[in-house]
């Protein structure tokens, strides 16, 4: 009886917090308290095989794919709090408060009669007593469950995969497609360079430098930019690396002094690729 | 009355004079226009061979003891239903007789005429096709033995001269005049219809013997219903008062078709029915009586039409209504006068076939011109025509020793001797008649000449002229078939002894009456239209009589107020309630379930909540049934 | 612990409230995780019965009810999953094309 008193408010709060949350994440985590109270409830009700079941399937399994699905569509996305149907919440508010109050009522009313407990049902333990039913009465019902089971795993096969309409692209349908932007759009025809080439660095926020030692920022990952976390590559170190790859410094002076010296911090973030090339090649 | 012999020997051949026609007419018009060069000559040959057929019948006929004239033949059992058959037969008597030799004679003639006159009508087969069509209808009408077979050939009739009519189609008023003549004819054959029909109910039978034998034991009451009613189809089918209207549009039809159909063939056939259903008048006063009446007054309106028409068909179509007029009246008269009835029929069919064929040989002469203000002064351009239709003059305005003086005349006397009124009634229309045809013989060949500078007036080929010569001379001779009292003895056994008259008044002195009547008539229009000139215009003033006559005395706007505008008042409005009523409804009821769904589908609004809100509410109530019936 | 009348009146509460979570939330993957509660309310419901009962039974059912449940929400999350991948959205009331 403690432990009904204990549970109980949990329960009825942890699902009132579940219908009410913004966050379905949040729903999904009081759905969890509910579950696994319930599952100590089950052990207290005489039913150990049914609290192994619940944690395992219904907290373990289902609760995860609930999650699952969350993270794919989108765990931020919040319901908009106002209503879109007319009356539908007053309604549903007075429906439930009627349907419940009717039900309590009910089984307020209804007289169980005496606990018999299930020490009589099951001699041998709870678990062995469910196995002989699922396995001697029920064991065709046991049996089709397995069907079902077969046929929601092939339903969510099909509902998940996605046809493809057009063939797959080849490697000679990709090199036409870039020479084709190059050709219209002036697109690089190499693959873009990673960050940090030719930098003194290769993190992921260091961006890669041109050949006039400028940094090319398109490199670097938009996010972190907007973060404003690159860091800069100054004239100076570039110089510096260039002598200790080749040990020639007027190959790398002449570099140099075409290009802008000193210290300076990111460039704009319009400055585009082939413009610095083309001011490194003059 | 009606007794039957068998037909055996040339008898036997009746039904050729029927099919003879009846096969040139399918050939002709199944053959279509392979049989273009032979059209004119088959279908004149048929009625021809008919004629012969009919002419070697007679003499047979003539041949046999009087007792068994009434030859019948059964050829065929054609209905037979229950307790209900009817055989198709040929009866081939006096009466038949006659008529079969003034249909086919008359018909060849007018055949032969419409060689000549059809010669440039590029439809000149079908032509002859619904002529022969026409004679075989006519045909079956009179020879038939059996009310029905005779309906079957009445309802022929009726198609031929619709075919004929409008036989010119593109012409609007041809066309409007077919459908007229054919809609009026309707009401006539609705009475025919509803006759044969009250025979069934009355004696189990249509045919002229067992009514003729049922007759005597019926009840007054039906002898006059019947006896209305085959005046009502006799009144449509010859042009009478009321249903006088379609014989004057009628003659939208070519000139030759004309002719047939007021000498030989249609409107013979209603003095035909009341003469055949004898027997049915004689038991009943009141429809004796109405046929006589409704023959009285055809023949004044018909006379007073012809007296104010410039037309000269149509002067001859009033004249023909007149004189069937004077076939009914006599009709009418009983055993007095059908014997009368049936000569003057001859007569006329002679003089007027003579007449009308006379008039379309001046048309063609004229270009086509029917006006009679613009002839004048034709006899001496069209010699043979102005001869022979003089001929037919003077047999229609009874001048002594012609055909039309005998036969008038006896209808005249027989009229006195019914009833002074409609005695003096005949008489009046003699003196009409007269002065009627003066006019028309002084406008068209006499006074001086009115026609236009381009018209050439030129006598008829010898196709057209043949037949008028023909016909002419019947009109003059026709008298002799009453010489010695030959047709009344003739048809004595089918319409019975005629009753002695009882004169107030020596005989002559009825003649002398009537040619003083005559002259009379012949005078005034002398001095009317022979002694001064014709003026090319008619005149607008003139005296309302005139006025009514020029519109047929109104016939067609009686019909228009009293039937046609009601009518189509009364469908008009069914229209509306048809439209509004029953459509409204319908249509209404439709729109309500249209509308009410229209709403009703609101409730799938396609959100899922709403469906899980009614589920919870389902449950709330299944939950509550729960408890009720639990806990109580 | 054995007054069944609470543990059913528990019973009935999750499940009037999982129902009313159902009608109110628009989130798909959140109107599906009422609807697990509604179920899990109905298996508490089971159990209890099998108690006072003193019969395995009901524990059978509510386990029958978890297998069903489990197959439920696989296919369900899936066609949650196609729709948000095409409408781009999980809210129940934008799949509302199936109407008037």
């Amino acid at each position: 009886m403690i432990l009904f008193w204990v549970l109980a408010p949990v329960m009825v709060l942890a699902a009132l917090g579940m219908v009410a949350a913004r966050k379905a994440v949040h729903s999904a985590l009081l759905l969890a308290v509910v579950m696994i109270s319930l599952a100590m409830m089950y052990a207290g009700l005489e039913a150990p095989f049914l609290f192994a079941v619940q944690i395992i399937v219904y907290t373990g399994a289902i609760l995860m794919l609930f999650l699952f699905v969350l993270m794919l569509v989108g765990v931020d996305a919040s319901d908009s709090v106002v209503e879109t149907i007319r009356g539908q919440r007053v309604l549903a508010a007075g429906l439930g408060v009627l349907f419940g109050a009717t039900v309590v009522l009910g089984v307020a009313q209804t007289s169980v009669g005496v606990v018999q407990g299930l020490a009589a049902a099951a001699p041998e333990g709870n678990v062995v007593g469910v196995a002989q039913l699922i396995f001697g009465r029920y064991v065709l019902a046991f049996e089709i469950t397995s069907a079902l089971l077969i046929t929601a795993a092939l339903g969510a096969m099909v509902l998940a995969h996605r046809e493809r309409l057009t063939p797959k692209d080849t490697q000679r349908d990709l090199a036409e497609q870039r020479m084709r932007s190059w050709s219209e759009h002036g697109t690089a025809l190499t693959p873009a360079p990673t960050p940090g080439v030719y930098a003194r660095h290769n993190a992921v926020d260091t961006p890669a430098l041109l050949p006039d030692g400028t940094p090319a920022m398109s490199t670097v990952s938009r996010s972190l930019q907007a973060r404003g976390t690159v860091r800069s590559a100054t004239g100076r170190e570039v110089a510096r690396t260039t002598w200790q790859l080749t040990g020639d410094e007027g190959v790398a002076g002449r570099h140099a002094t075409g290009a802008p010296t000193g210290e300076y911090d990111v460039p704009p973030t319009s400055q585009s690729v082939a413009t610095s090339g083309d001011g490194g090649d003059a | 009355m009606l007794e039957t012999s068998a037909a055996d020997g040339v008898l036997a051949l009746g039904w050729l004079l029927v099919a003879v026609p009846l096969a040139s007419a399918v050939v002709l018009l199944v053959g279509g226009r392979r049989t273009d060069p032979i059209g004119h000559i088959l279908g004149t040959l048929a009625p021809l061979v008919s004629f012969v057929i009919g002419v070697v019948m007679f003499v047979a006929l003539l041949g046999r003891e009087e007792a068994e004239r009434g030859a019948g033949q059964r050829l065929f059992t054609w209905i037979d239903v229950g307790g209900f058959s009817v055989d198709m037969g040929v009866r081939f008597d006096q009466l038949s007789a006659l008529f079969v030799l003034l249909i086919t004679g008359v018909g060849s003639l007018i055949h032969i005429y419409s060689i000549g006159y059809m010669a440039h009508d590029p439809n000149r087969r079908r032509f002859f096709a619904f002529l022969n069509l026409f004679v075989a209808a006519m045909l079956t009408l009179v020879l038939a033995d059996d009310y029905l077979v005779l309906f079957l050939g009445w309802e022929g009739v009726g198609l031929a001269s619709y075919l004929l009519i409008g036989f010119w189609q593109e012409r609007w008023s041809a066309a409007v005049a077919a459908k007229k003549a054919f809609v009026v004819n309707r009401v006539g054959d609705l009475g025919m219809a509803l006759g044969v029909m009250l025979m069934f109910a009355t004696f189990g039978t249509s045919s002229f013997a067992g009514v003729a034998a049922g007759m005597p034991a019926t009840s007054d009451l039906v002898a006059t219903v019947l006896g209305l009613l085959l005046l009502l189809a006799a009144a449509g089918k010859s042009a009478q008062v009321p249903l006088q209207s379609w014989l004057l549009d009628a003659m939208e039809g070519p000139t030759p078709v004309s002719a047939l159909i007021h000498a030989a063939t249609m409107v013979t056939a209603g003095v035909y029915l009341v003469v055949r259903s004898g027997y049915v008048y004689a038991q009943s006063e009141i429809a004796s009586t109405a046929v006589v009446i409704v023959g009285l007054v055809t023949l004044l309106v018909g006379a007073t039409i012809g007296c104010a028409k410039d037309d000269i068909k149509k002067v001859l179509a009033g004249s023909t209504m007149s004189q069937i007029g004077y076939m009914m009246l006599a009709a009418g008269l009983g055993p007095a006068g059908y014997a009368f009835a049936i000569f003057h029929l001859l007569t006329h069919g002679f003089f007027k076939a003579n007449m009308f064929l006379g008039a379309g040989s001046v048309m063609h002469a004229m270009d086509d011109d029917v006006d009679m203000r613009h002839y004048g002064a034709l006899s001496r351009a069209m010699p043979v025509t102005f001869a022979t239709f003089a001929m037919g003059y003077l047999a229609i305005i009874g001048f002594p020793g012609f055909s039309g003086f005998w036969s008038k005349d006896r209808i005249i006397e027989a009229a006195f001797a019914d009833n002074i009124v409609v005695g003096l009634g005949a008489l009046l229309g003699a003196g009409i008649t007269a002065f009627y045809m003066t006019r028309l013989m002084l406008m068209t060949f006499f006074s001086q000449r009115r026609w236009e500078d381009g018209v050439k007036p030129h006598e008829s080929p010898l196709s057209m002229t043949g037949p008028l010569v023909v016909l002419a001379a019947l009109s003059v001779v026709g008298g002799v078939l009453i010489l010695g009292g030959w047709i009344v003895d003739w048809l004595e056994p089918l319409t019975g002894p005629e009753p002695e008259h009882a004169f107030g008044f020596p005989a002559w002195l009825m003649t002398v009456a009537v040619t003083v009547v005559v002259i009379a008539g012949v005078g005034v229009a002398w001095a009317l239209f022979g002694a001064r000139p014709v003026e090319r215009v008619p005149r607008a003033r003139v005296s309302p009589v005139t006025r009514a006559a020029r519109r047929d005395l109104y016939g067609d706007a009686l019909n228009e107020t009293v039937f046609m505008r009601p009518g189509q008042r009364l469908t008009r409005s069914l229209v509306q309630v048809d439209d509004r009523g029953i459509d409204g409804s319908v249509t209404g009821l439709a729109a309500l379930v249209s509308g009410t769904s229209g709403q009703a589908r609101r409730t799938q609004t396609g959100y899922v909540r709403s469906y899980a809100l009614a589920m919870l509410a389902g449950a709330l109530l299944v939950v509550l049934s729960l408890l009720a019936v639990t806990l109580t | 612990m054995n007054d069944a009348t609470a543990l059913l009146t528990l019973s009935a509460l999750l499940f009037t409230i999982g129902a009313v979570g159902v009608l109110v939330r628009r989130n798909a993957i959140v109107v599906f995780m009422c609807v697990e509660l509604m179920l899990n309310a109905t298996n508490l419901a089971f159990v209890t019965f099998a108690r006072v009962n003193g019969n395995l039974d009901g524990q059978i059912a509510a386990f029958f009810v978890m297998v069903v449940a489990a197959a439920e929400v696989v296919v369900g999350l899936s066609i949650i999953v196609a729709i948000f991948r095409t409408r781009r959205s999980a809210s129940v009331d934008d799949a509302s094309l199936l109407k008037y």
